[in-house]
Order: C-alpha cells, then structure tokens, then sequence
C-alpha cells in the first residue's frame, strides 16, 4: 500500500515538472465565451437548410465513409463479432468501386489486439475506449492501467472518459491533471477525450470541459459514449467546434472533433459536415481531425451512394450488417 | 502537434497570438439548388385593384418591374394617377358603412380565410418575392411569407375582441386609411398594415414601392378569391405621385408609411391642418452593443443576422455595431470568419445567404457610402465572395476604424454595410448609441440580466433586442422614436393605431 502510494506520488511529481516544463496550465475560465442556448440552436437549424444536392452530395458521402469510427462496445462482444466488423470496416460496399474505408474501429481495450490483428495492412486504425469506460467511476491506477493496456496492445487511439462527478463538483483540476496523465500514458496513440455531455446539463459546461481538454493536451474532443441520452447532438457539437476554433486562434493547434452516438442516418451526417465546414472550414474536413462515432450510419450512407449511383433505392438486405 | 510559431499582435488587446486561418474556399463546394418557378404564374400586365375588380389606369400608362437579380422584366404593372386614387377611395368610403357595421366575428372571418389562403399559396407568394425584390428564398420562405400569415391570423383573433382589447373605451374605426409601403418587405409589409385596419373595421387603399408591386398584386388576386366584400381592399400601384395623391387626398381618415424620414416629413408637412390620423416607421441606424460578458459566438451570428438580412435592407438594421475593447480583437476575427462562409449570389439558391440588392439606384447608394467611408479613412473588410456578373449585387462590406463623425456612422445607407466601433464603458456606448437623429431599434449581448434592463432604459429606441437580432412577432409592437417615426405596428398598439376612442 505504501509503496503504492511513493510510486503515485512520484508520478504526480513528475507530472507536475513536466506541465512546468511544457507550460501546460489550466484555461483562464474568464476569458471562456458563455454560450447561449438560443443563440446556438438557431444558427444549427442554419445549417440544417442548407441544400446539398447532386455531386456535392456524393462527395460529402464519401466523407462521411471515410470519417466513421466504426464501433461496437458491449458487453457481448467477442473476437469473432469484432474481426466481422473489421472485415466491413475495410470492405464497406464492394460491389461499389471507388468507395474509401472507415477511418478506425473503435473497440473495449480487451479487443484491441483481435482488431489490430484483422486490419493489418488495411490502413485502417484501433481505437479504444479507456478510463473505465463509460462510466469512469474508477480509481487513477486502473484508468493508467487500463490505457497502458490498450497502447500496448497496438491501439492507435485512445478514446477515454472524464470524471464527470469530479466536473459537476468543480474539481476541474482533477479533470484536468486526469487527461494530461492519460495523454501521458497514450505515448504516441492520439487522445479522444469523451465528455458524455448527456450529464453535463448545459452548454456552458460543455464549453468548459471542451477548454479543459484542450489545454490538457487531448487530440480530439468526443461528445458521448453512446450509453446516454442523448448522444451526440448539433448544439452540443457546434459548442465543441466553437471552442477548437477559439483555442485555434489562441494557440495555432489543431484538435479534432468527434460527435458519437445518434447520428445514423446520411441526411444528419450531412449537415454535421456542413457545419464543420462553416465553422472550422476545409482543413477539418478529413479523418485526421473530424470523426463519427457510430455503428448504424454506414449503411445509411451506402443505400444512399447506392440510389445515387443507380437511380434506384435498394433494399436493406442488400448492405452487409456486421 | 502542429504548432504554429508565426505570432502577430492583436490589434486591440496587443496580445500575440499566432498567425493562422481558417480556410473556408473549400473544394466540398454546394451544387446549386435553385427554388423551383415554374409553377408561379405572373401575368404579363397588372391592372389596378380597386371595388374588388382589376380595372385600367386613367393614365392608360404601364410601368416595368425587374428582377433585380438578371435585370430581367418580369411584368407591367398600371402607374395609377390622382383619378385612379379619388376613385379608390371612393370605393373604399362607400365599402366602409357596410364593413365597420359588420360584427368583428364576420370580419375575423374573412381575415382568417386571407390567412390560410396565404398559407396555401406561400411557395408561390415566397418565389415571387424573391423574383420581384432579390431577397434570398430561404428569407422569403422562411420569414417572410409565414410572418406574413401570422400577421392576418393574430388581428383575425382581435377582430370580435376590441372591446375587451380597449375596455371601457368604446373603439371604433377611422374610415379609409391610406396605406404606402416600401419596398424591403413587400408582402410583410402590407400584411402589417392591412391586418390591423380590417380587423379595427377599416378599409383601406395601399399602394406597394414601384420597384415591387407583385407580391401585393398577387395579394389583390388573394383578396379577391377570399370573398371579402368588394372595396374593402384597395391596392393601386404607381410611384411618389401616386403616394402623394392619396397623402392628399382630402377623404382619407388615416395615412400609415413606412419608408424614408425625407418623405415621412413631407408626408407630415402635407398632412398639417388636416385631421388625418397618421402613423410613420421611418428610418434607422440601430446600434448593435456586445459586452465582454456576450455570449460572442452568438453574438456574431447576431450582428451577421443584424446587418446582413435582407442585404442590409432593414430599417431596423443593426448597422453600427459598438464592441467592448476587451473582446474587439476576437469579435472582429470571428466576425470576418463568418463573412467568409456567406454565400451572395442567385437568390432563388436555397443556399443563398445574401440575394441582389432591390435596385440599380439603390446598389449606387450603397456604392456611394462604401466609397465615402474609404474617403473618410475607414478601414474596408469584404470576404473573398465573387458576385455574380449581372444584376444588382453588393458584398457584405464592414468599415474597422470609424467614429461617431464619420458619415457613414451617422447616415442610413439601407444596403450590407457595418460600421464598427468599440467602446470602454456603459456610459460611453450609452452616449454614443443615442447619439444620432434616428431611434428605432437596438441590440444588446450580455449574459447579465441586469445590464440589459439598465440599457433598454436608457437606450432611446423603439425596439431593443436582447442576445437576439431583426426578431418580428405579431404580437409584439414595433416602432421608433425621434426621427425614425411614431405610432406603433404590431400587436395591441399597432390595433390601437387603426382606432378612434
């Protein structure tokens, strides 16, 4: 126990010379913008009528292809359901030349090597979940562990969950020192960090997490786990993207977006990409900075390539479900 | 990490922030989506609407109406002369007896059915807007025609109601009103002013601006189909003359304008020693204030909503814009960041964010004070937006470095331009917004609910918007102080202003 305790406490050390070294420091809250609830959903219902029609429209579908994260996170998953899916992940929609893969699958830390495995040469990437995923009720060694475990394993991506208990008390310190040891632990894994924004009430507080994250390090900010209602919505998004474009301007750093859960139909992706794009403009529009979590939405986007390549709308039972 | 070392000092705070941009010429670019207007039908020749019949002009004279989009005719509409006016009105004094006898039930009757018929028919109403006067579909669609409908739906409503709306005041109507309006808001426009007149008993003669008589010509074919009795309704076109005749025009009770402050004192000049009852919504220069404390990022959506609607063409505009010093710097990146993503062109694009500008004249005028501030020494912003080759289009322009002195800080120039200003202190933006001949309107951002009560006391307009911009409800009355006009539309008041008591 003792030595548990020399070891974290040498740790925290550590971390503290580093962010003196690198100059990592907690957000000036009083200069965060507050957010209108209003305000936000007004200038989203903008972007839901926009009109995205013929070749724009193939095109910002096989955007869309190419930025999901192709997910299953339950408790029933094993390794054959999750080399299915990796399989799709890499083969969407064969009988359709020309279409890209998924960005990553995104998988529980126990199926990182299993995936890593199926997609060797693929170029798709692993992401997974960490941080005692969803909940993150859990204590700093096993949210360390349980990172170091899936890096080790071959995980491209982290994807972890914040505290949101410590959040809503307003230890955001806590929140804070959490993702920079996490960041730490990813070595050269990129770092999602989920908000799960479902409990986190009000805008303002995404806004908040969203400037905590980005001042801790994190490579891209997540919406959800998927696990809550709601997931990933446009107001919520839109803060987020809002918040990179500030820290963007302030810094010279890029940090992605990621909203997951809820978005499965191509219609809704379409109109998340148009605000990405008239809010953080083209550099966001790839996989290397923009994201979509989501286990449905592929097949969405493929009937539709389908029916604008054929003319023709095609059964469901035509796209694999893996 | 990618990390950008290039620095550059903000020029407000002297910060240094690193040099980057955001690039919005995306290569994902929108295909076009042009409004379908095949379906519309607009006749090649418009006679005047007078006793419930389109009946020739004295004058046998017909003028053109343009697209100002393509410089395209779209159709000929009758100059009415002094004739054409006395024999409107006449038709309007003689339909009055019957109409202010009827119960208010029957005439909330009629005024619904003028309702729903909008309802049924505003894709076409909202595709000839656009045709007729520039504005971009999705505001037609979106604003224009359905604000419109509400507004004959919320006076229907008050229609049997006028002696619980004014208790104990025995309300009764005027007799004819003359009605003129401009040409910003063609269909809305007459939707405010012929509402409230039917509903307090009235009746009415109105003339629509020259440059877009069609969405009122349509609105005549409306009233017609709906039955209402027969000079009720009067809509006449013709330009100033023809205003002035009914101004004149020794039978009318009441004179309703919205337009310049130049005519709306000569309209007052005209009417003097007259007992003609008169309401004028004139001119503006609102002041849009953000505090350190907005809400930013709405807040720019705001100012892009306050001064780029209707490409400028609001006499409510949010068109001097007063930003707290703190926040300047990344109010105006932000704010040229949004421009960049404004798309100008066609107007019947349902991606359209801007449309053309009503007129040739106009787009000079606007040309004419973008030129004028560049003299003064302002400091001219425009996105890199192409405009289309023909017809009347302007960029979304904002002049940096403007005080109160300038003159395109002072004059109303109508058209997508924005002077900015920052401000230290409540005191001084106080001062400074109140500081000009008009009153209409004003915005205040804040997230703090006392300051905005503070401001709206103080602010000396007709209308303040708080954390919003350019918000219009039938409910809610509209109207200016000082040079911007008075009497109210809209509302209870705006019923008020169609009543003797």
């Amino acid at each position: 126990m003792k030595l548990k305790k020399k070891i974290l406490n040498t740790f925290v050390q550590r971390l503290k010379k580093q962010r003196m070294a690198k100059k990592i420091t907690l957000p000036d809250f009083r200069i965060t913008p507050t957010i209108d609830q209003v305000g936000i959903e007004e200038r989203v219902a903008r972007f839901t009528t926009r009109s995205i029609k013929k070749e724009s429209k193939m095109q910002g579908m096989k955007m869309i292809l190419s930025m999901i994260d192709l997910t299953t996170l339950e408790g029933k998953d094993t390794e054959g359901k999750v080399k299915q899916m990796c399989y799709k992940a890499a083969h969407l929609h064969d009988v359709i030349p020309g279409l890209p893969t998924v960005a990553a699958v995104c998988v529980y830390p126990s199926m990182v090597k299993t995936a890593k495995d199926a997609l060797k040469g693929t170029g798709v990437k692993v992401a997974s979940v960490s941080t005692a995923f969803p909940s993150g009720q859990s204590t700093h060694e096993i949210k360390i562990a349980d990172t170091t475990f899936a890096v080790d394993n071959g995980a491209d991506e982290i994807d972890m969950v914040i505290s949101r208990g410590e959040f809503l008390k307003g230890n955001y310190n806590f929140v804070f020192d959490e993702i920079v040891a996490i960041k730490e632990a990813c070595g050269k894994a990129r770092l999602k960090v989920i908000f799960e924004t479902g409990e986190l009430s009000t805008l303002d507080n995404v806004r908040k997490a969203s400037d905590i994250a980005m001042y801790a390090g994190a490579d891209f900010i997540k919406t959800s786990t998927g696990k809550i209602s709601p997931a990933a919505t446009m107001p919520v998004t839109l803060v987020m993207l809002e918040a990179i474009r500030d820290y963007y301007y302030a810094t010279g750093r890029m940090v992605g977006m990621k909203p997951a859960g809820g978005i499965s139909t191509s219609k809704l992706a379409l109109q998340y990409l148009i605000m990405v794009n008239e809010t953080l403009g083209a550099d966001w529009l790839s996989n290397e900075w923009f994201r979509f979590g989501a286990s449905s939405l592929a097949n969405d986007v493929l009937m539709q390539i389908a029916k604008q390549t054929t003319g023709v709308y095609q059964s469901s039972d035509y796209f694999s479900k893996d | 990490m990618k990390e950008n070392k290039n620095t550059k000092k903000a020029f407000y705070s002297g910060k240094d922030l690193p040099e980057v941009k955001l690039k919005f010429n995306s290569a994902w670019d929108l295909a076009p989506a042009p409004e379908d207007s095949k379906h519309v039908s607009i006749k090649k020749q418009y006679d005047l609407f007078i006793n419930g019949e389109f009946v020739k002009p004295n004058s046998k004279k017909y003028f053109a109406t343009y697209n100002p989009a393509t410089d395209e005719k779209i159709s000929e509409v009758a100059d009415a002369d002094e004739k054409d006016v006395d024999k409107a009105v006449k038709a309007a004094r003689a339909a009055f007896g019957k109409w202010s006898k009827l119960s208010g039930k029957e005439r909330g009757k009629y005024i619904y059915r003028i309702a729903r018929l909008m309802q049924e028919r505003a894709r076409e109403f909202a595709v000839i807007e656009t045709m007729d006067g520039g504005k971009p579909i999705r505001e037609s669609r979106d604003i224009d025609v359905p604000l419109a409908a509400n507004h004959f739906f919320y006076y229907a409503g008050w229609a049997d109601k006028l002696e619980y709306a004014f208790p104990n005041r025995n309300p009764k109507p005027l007799g004819v009103a003359g009605q003129i309006i401009p040409w910003n808001f063609p269909l809305l426009m007459a939707a405010w002013k012929i509402a409230p007149a039917l509903a307090a008993g009235n009746t009415v003669v109105l003339k629509p601006a020259e440059t877009t008589p069609l969405t009122a010509l349509k609105l005549a074919e409306l009233i017609r189909d709906s039955g209402l009795p027969k000079g009720v309704v009067n809509i006449i076109t013709g330009a100033g003359k023809t205003g002035a005749a009914i101004v004149n025009h020794p039978d009318i009770n009441k004179i309703a304008f919205t337009g310049s402050t130049n005519v709306g004192k000569w309209i007052q000049k005209s009417i003097a020693g007259t007992d003609k009852k008169c309401t004028l919504e004139l001119g503006g220069k609102a002041a849009n204030i953000i505090f350190e404390d907005a809400p930013l990022d709405q807040a720019v959506e705001g100012i892009i909503n306050g001064i780029f609607f209707n490409q400028g063409h609001v006499c409510c505009a949010g068109s001097r814009l007063f930003v707290q010093e703190s926040v300047a710097d990344v109010v105006i990146r932000k704010l040229k960041d949004r421009m960049e993503t404004l798309r100008v062109g066609d107007p019947m694009d349902k991606n359209t964010d801007i449309g053309a500008i009503n007129s040739k004249q106009q787009l000079l005028k606007i040309q004419e004070y973008i030129n004028i501030g560049k003299n003064e020494g302002g400091e001219i912003y425009q996105p890199s937006c192409s405009l289309p080759k023909k017809g009347n289009f302007c960029k979304p322009t904002i002049f940096l470095n403007v005080s109160q002195s300038h003159r395109i800080v002072q004059e109303e120039i109508f058209g997508p331009v924005l002077a900015i200003q920052t401000f230290r202190t409540i005191e001084e933006v106080i001062e400074k917004a109140n500081n000009i001949p008009y009153g209409l309107s004003a915005g205040v951002w804040t997230d703090k609910g006392s300051k905005i009560f503070n401001l709206t006391s103080k602010l000396k307009a007709g209308v303040i918007w708080a954390n919003t911009y350019n918000k219009f409800d039938p409910t809610s009355p509209f109207g200016g102080y000082k040079e911007s006009g008075f009497g109210r539309e809209g509302g209870l008041h705006g019923l008020g202003a169609y009543l003797q008591f």
